[in-house]
């Protein structure tokens, strides 16, 4: 049953790619899948200047959900949220969330998403929580975001353990190599930019 | 150890991280699949490991590997492992996979309970945050049960940023353990007072929409709201709370009086539009629960209608659709104010936005009066032609119905028009709608019994081309209408020009291709029109040409009989038998015309859809009552049904007999035939239809006029609706030209009329617009006193039904929440274990001296508090508040309990900040000061802040030239309307 205010915030690309999926009621994985499709093929028939708000979807809700969504140069930011909360107000919310985006990623793009999803979801939940809309403060929001981010630096991070644990290795001076390197992965490869355009 | 230490962190270096992952992933575009299989086998091997920086490392890219669609349950324990690591960076790892994966049905979630219960007392406010994120994802009954405690006390933490989690999260709580909502509610309440604006919004949030599931239980918080309303810059709370407002006015008209003024006012200043737009739609909501008290709100109205055209007006798409939307809610009530804007939403007919087209043909069903109707149906039938999706014009074509349908056909002058209308869109390709033509076509015809004759010829050349109809498999839908156009032919072949044409088209064998259900129809039609050819040759001494029917007739059934369709073949041999016996009787030139057609004498009657549900119970019936003894168990069951019957009709009789004397008898008998007269279903030696209802109470404001034709029943050639609308207009031409006459004749009697009357020349009102015919649209039968509308089934699965909470009783003891002492003994040294929930009587012992000094303090003022509320019951209460005038801003403060309370608690707040940071206090101090003062204490921000929150707080009371729309400041950046654009400003570019 719907209890949710907000009951689903998707992300994804102007080829449907998921980029970031956050439901707040419980969906199999196929079914989210699923989902995540059919939004995609609704939002994608809309022309761009169009109004924001989308009727109906069969999957999510019922009739007493609302598909708002917004278009950012690759990336669609789609709600869906139900009569309690404020078109417009979900309108601003998303502005807020992309904006928190961009100042936390500096200028962010479309990379940042893909290879950071788990930051994207810790912004989120800075904004939302549980379909419910937490703050709404850009600079609280940021606020508590980089101290958590310190937090983490504070504690070694969690991309920090390998650097350490290469300069341990360095000091030690380790005569065998662990068996399975895979080069391929250890390289570092730019990628392909002509996919996000 | 050393050496195994390091030997991890040189595995871990060669580990995937999720940058690795999601790489790897895009270089194996080709073998997708078996390049995430192999990862989830390496993901496996470290979850296997002790690690837990590994191990989070792994729940991480399992994370992500959920976002594609893999199911990640498998690793519900490794992620409770990685929840309870000690490092914030693992534990929000493990809380962020958890709030993805686990839901009620997830075993081991059981586990978590204590983990979550020691993260939430944890000194970092982090670990608290997190473990309040993930638990409002996957919260359960029994979690929400153990930790309903602990959550509550949360809501009192010093740091803003676990207050607004725990305020936000107990909504949650609520819905899944409902007997917490009594006991927490007092705080929550509290919070909508709490100095730091994210948490009082939280706690807007949350009573909002507990409000908005069950109003009533919360109307007693209107002072509180209204007072929030006033004095709040948030737009997001505002937002909020005008919503609820809007849920609560139905309830209670005088808060709608009261409301009225300051959303006005805040309608006229405010800058964003989001607010704008949540007042209009409260102001409406407050309009409609008024609407039959209190006439003189038109100005409100005006200016609602007035705001709505500038955003329908606005180049942005999304304002439009939401003044449309808004606009259809007005209409329902005040249709009058919205119709002389018919310009702007024809206008929007037109958009290329398939919403607000939808939008706006909503609006249109209001719209229509018996003057515009022709002409907003044309504009209709063009965008039919043009409309390109089926789904847009399948809605058309309902809108189209239901326009003209409304209100028992109450727009329709011409109903022939009506049916040109209906026969030109069964031309429509595809429709899924075929059924609802139909359903009107037999509406119109059997209550409009002018229209009959008219109704019959556009039928007959409808079955004439039904194989156009029916040909190709796409237009299924449309053949609908043949099931309507075979009855209303059969039914009323007495109007037929050429029946045997007619029949003939009935008999072709393209007809056997029709769905089963319209086949049966036709068959049975069939032998009506039979019926009446026998008659009309018979009178016409014809025998030959009588008999050539039959022979057709005993031809083409057979092709019906062979059907597949169970209905069609029955009812086709039983009529093959009935006409071979015709044949016979025709043989021998026995007429046979008159019985025939008596198969078929007598009217139907259209009957309301509930009528049947409707008829009330007679007094002193009691329809679970035993009618005879009880049936004993000997009595044989294979008695001959009839018998049984008619023993109990007697038995029934004797047994009434000795209780009800004459008088009881009498007053029964003649309610029973009163119930006859009206019960649809009772045959009844039935008059002319039209004459019963002249006799029954309440129906003589059906006007029942003679038929004047002024219109020719023949149009030459296809019916097309437009040729309706030039011959309308020359009519209405015409009658206008002789009201004119007269009024001139008039004018020198009475002149004091005049202004009405100019009124109304301007505009040429309903009233003005006399019918082409006057028709008798028969209404549908309902038994006297039908029973009011049946009530709405409510749904029993409704979780929002738990929460219907009388919440202004006292708390009971039982009532409090469990306290799970026994756990968790080190969670006492956290500091917001020192908070004592309020509704707790007995608070747990403070170790410090010094605390229970305080303690004492607090509990003198929390019973005077208790007494408080015993003796103002909350509804009296409200009833003071409602009655005074809506003037003054602010809300007399004194006379509420919940203010009081408020206050109090933010005091037990203050004590609580001096334990802690001194420094805070003054702070509080002045939060809580109603006049709010800029602190010298403040920081340099926060005070900023603080002025320019006080300067728009004296806005709002001024009225301000609607025109005056100079950018105010606004504390929230969200709903700052001072305009972010809302595509460009943020590039997401790709890496250049």
């Amino acid at each position: 049953w719907p209890a949710k205010m907000i009951q689903a915030i998707l992300v994804f690309n102007n080829h449907g790619k998921p980029r970031l999926v956050r439901f707040y009621q419980r969906f199999p994985e196929e079914i989210q899948q699923q989902i995540v499709r059919e939004t995609f093929h609704l939002v994608l028939k809309q022309d761009d200047n169009i109004c924001n708000f989308l009727e109906g979807g069969s999957l999510i809700g019922g009739s007493d959900y609302k598909l708002i969504y917004r278009h950012y140069a690759t990336l669609y930011f789609v709600f869906c949220v139900d009569s309690s909360e404020s078109e417009l107000g979900i309108l601003d919310l998303i502005q807020v969330f992309v904006e928190t985006l961009d100042k936390c990623f500096e200028n962010v793009c479309e990379l940042d998403l893909i290879f950071h999803m788990d930051k994207v979801h810790y912004i989120l939940q800075e904004v939302v929580m549980g379909g419910m809309v937490l703050e709404t403060n850009m600079n609280e929001i940021v606020a508590q975001i980089e101290a958590q981010n310190r937090l983490e630096k504070s504690e070694g991070g969690l991309s920090a353990a390998p650097a350490r644990a290469v300069s341990a290795v360095k000091n030690i001076n380790l005569p065998e190599i662990p068996r399975n390197i895979n080069i391929g992965d250890l390289n570092i490869k730019v990628p392909n930019l002509s996919q996000f355009v | 150890m050393a050496l195994k230490m390091v030997k991890g962190s040189i595995d871990r270096m060669f580990d995937k991280n999720l940058q690795d992952l999601v790489r790897g992933i895009r270089n194996h575009k080709e073998d997708e699949a078996k390049y995430i299989s192999q990862c989830i086998d390496e993901i496996k091997q470290e979850l296997k490991q002790d690690n837990i920086a590994v191990k989070a490392n792994a729940v991480c890219k399992l994370t992500y590997l959920q976002m594609l669609g893999y199911d990640i349950s498998w690793a519900a324990f490794n992620i409770i492992e990685v929840m309870s690591a000690s490092k914030f960076t693992f534990k929000r790892i493990g809380y962020l996979a958890a709030s993805q994966c686990f839901h009620e049905g997830t075993d081991v979630i059981m586990l978590t309970t204590n983990q979550i219960r020691k993260d939430l007392s944890s000194p970092s406010q982090y670990d608290t945050g997190v473990a309040l994120t993930g638990l409002s994802c996957f919260v359960t009954p029994d979690l929400a049960r153990d930790l309903a405690n602990d959550i509550m006390t949360l809501m009192s933490h010093t740091k803003p940023y676990i207050r607004k989690k725990a305020v936000l999260i107990m909504y949650k709580v609520f819905l899944k353990y409902p007997e917490s909502l009594r006991p927490a509610f007092p705080r929550l309440k509290e919070k909508l007072e709490d100095p730091d604006p994210g948490v009082q919004s939280a706690a807007v949030n949350v009573i909002c929409e507990l409000a908005r599931r069950n109003p009533k239980n919360y109307l007693s918080l209107a002072p509180l709201f209204f007072k929030l309303m006033t004095s709040s810059t948030n737009n997001w709370v505002l937002i909020k709370i005008i919503k609820l407002f809007g849920a609560l006015t139905p309830l209670e008209p005088r808060l709608g009086k009261k409301l009225i003024e300051p959303l006005t006012n805040l309608i006229h200043s405010t800058s964003a539009m989001s607010l704008l737009y949540e007042c209009v739609n409260t102001v409406i909501a407050v309009l409609i629960s008024l609407s039959s008290g209190m006439p003189n709100h038109s100005a409100s109205i005006q200016l609602c209608v007035q705001k709505l055209r500038i955003l329908i007006e606005d180049s942005d798409q999304n304002l439009k659709y939401l003044g449309l939307l808004a606009m259809s809610k007005i209409l329902r009530t005040h249709p009058k104010s919205v119709q002389a804007h018919k310009d702007l939403v024809l206008q929007c007919l037109d958009d290329k936005d398939e919403s607000i087209r939808l939008r706006a043909l909503d609006l249109l069903y209001g719209m229509v009066s018996k003057k515009n109707l022709v002409e907003i149906v044309k504009k209709l039938m063009s965008h039919v032609d043009k409309a390109e999706g089926t789904t847009y014009r399948d809605e058309l074509l309902t809108k189209i119905i239901d326009i003209c349908s409304q209100c028992n056909y109450q727009h329709i002058t011409n109903f022939q028009w009506y049916i040109s209308v209906l026969v030109e869109l069964t031309r429509l390709e595809g429709t899924r709608h075929g059924h609802l033509i139909a359903a009107q076509m037999l509406d119109v015809a059997i209550r409009v019994k002018a229209i009959r004759k008219f109704a019959v010829s556009q039928m007959s050349a409808l079955l004439d081309r039904a194989h156009l109809v029916a040909s190709s498999t796409q237009r299924n839908g449309i053949c609908e209408v043949l099931y309507a156009a075979a009855w209303i032919c059969g039914e009323f072949s007495e109007h037929l020009q050429e029946p045997q044409q007619t029949l003939e088209a009935m008999l072709r064998p393209k007809v056997t291709t029709l769905p089963g259900h319209i086949q049966a129809v036709y068959v049975q039609n069939v032998v009506k029109l039979y019926a009446a050819i026998l008659q009309q040759k018979e009178q016409a001494a014809e025998p030959e040409a009588a008999q050539d029917v039959t022979q057709l007739m005993v031809e083409r059934l057979p092709q019906f009989v062979q059907s597949a369709d169970l209905e069609v073949q029955e009812r086709a041999s039983c009529i093959l038998q009935l006409v071979k016996h015709i044949q016979k009787l025709q043989a021998k030139d026995v007429p046979v015309a008159e019985e025939v057609s008596a198969l078929f004498a007598g009217e139907l009657n259209p009957v309301a859809p509930k009528a049947q549900k409707k008829v009330p119970v007679p007094e002193g019936l009691d329809l679970d009552a035993w009618i005879n003894e009880p049936p004993s168990d000997s009595e044989s069951e294979d008695e001959k049904p009839k018998a049984i019957f008619h023993e109990e009709e007697q038995r029934h009789v004797k047994q009434r007999q000795p209780e009800a004397d004459e008088e009881e008898l009498a007053r029964r008998r003649e309610a029973r035939k009163q119930e006859q007269a009206n019960n649809p279903f009772y045959i009844k030696s039935s008059p002319s239809p039209q004459k019963r209802y002249q006799d029954l109470p309440g129906v003589e404001h059906i006007p029942v006029v003679q038929i004047d034709l002024s219109v020719p029943l023949k149009v030459p050639g296809m019916p097309a609706s437009d040729q309706y609308v030039k011959l309308e207009e020359e009519r209405r031409q015409r009658q206008r030209l002789e009201k004119d006459r007269k009024k001139k004749k008039k004018k020198d009697k009475e002149r004091k009329g005049r202004a009405r009357r100019r009124g109304s020349l301007l505009s040429e009102s309903d009233e003005d617009v006399a019918p082409a015919q006057q028709v008798d649209i028969v209404t549908e039968e309902m038994p006297e006193n039908a029973l009011p509308s049946d009530e709405d089934d409510k749904d029993p699965n409704d979780p929002y039904r738990a929460l219907d909470i009388d919440l202004d009783r006292p708390l009971a003891d039982s009532e409090k929440l469990p306290v799970q002492k026994h756990r968790n003994a080190d969670t006492s040294k956290s500091p917001e274990k020192e908070h004592v929930p309020v509704t707790e009587k007995k608070p747990k012992k403070p170790k410090k001296k010094e605390k229970k000094l305080r303690e004492k303090e607090k509990q003198p003022r929390e019973k005077e508090r208790e007494k408080e509320g015993k003796e103002e019951k909350p509804g009296e209460d409200l009833d003071f508040w409602l009655s005074t005038t809506p003037l003054s801003a602010v809300p007399p403060a004194p006379e509420e309990p919940g203010a009081n309370a408020v206050i109090a608690a933010a005091q037990e707040e203050g004590e609580e900040a001096r334990r802690e940071e001194p420094a805070d206090e003054a702070e509080d101090d002045d939060e809580r000061d109603p006049e709010k003062k800029p602190s010298k204490h403040k920081k340099k921000k926060h005070k900023k802040e603080k002025e320019e929150r006080s300067k728009d707080k004296k806005k709002p009371k001024k009225k301000k030239p609607a025109s005056d729309g100079a950018a105010e400041p606004v504390e929230n950046g969200a709903l700052d309307e001072d305009p972010l654009p809302v595509r460009a400003r943020v590039q997401l570019l790709p890496l250049g």
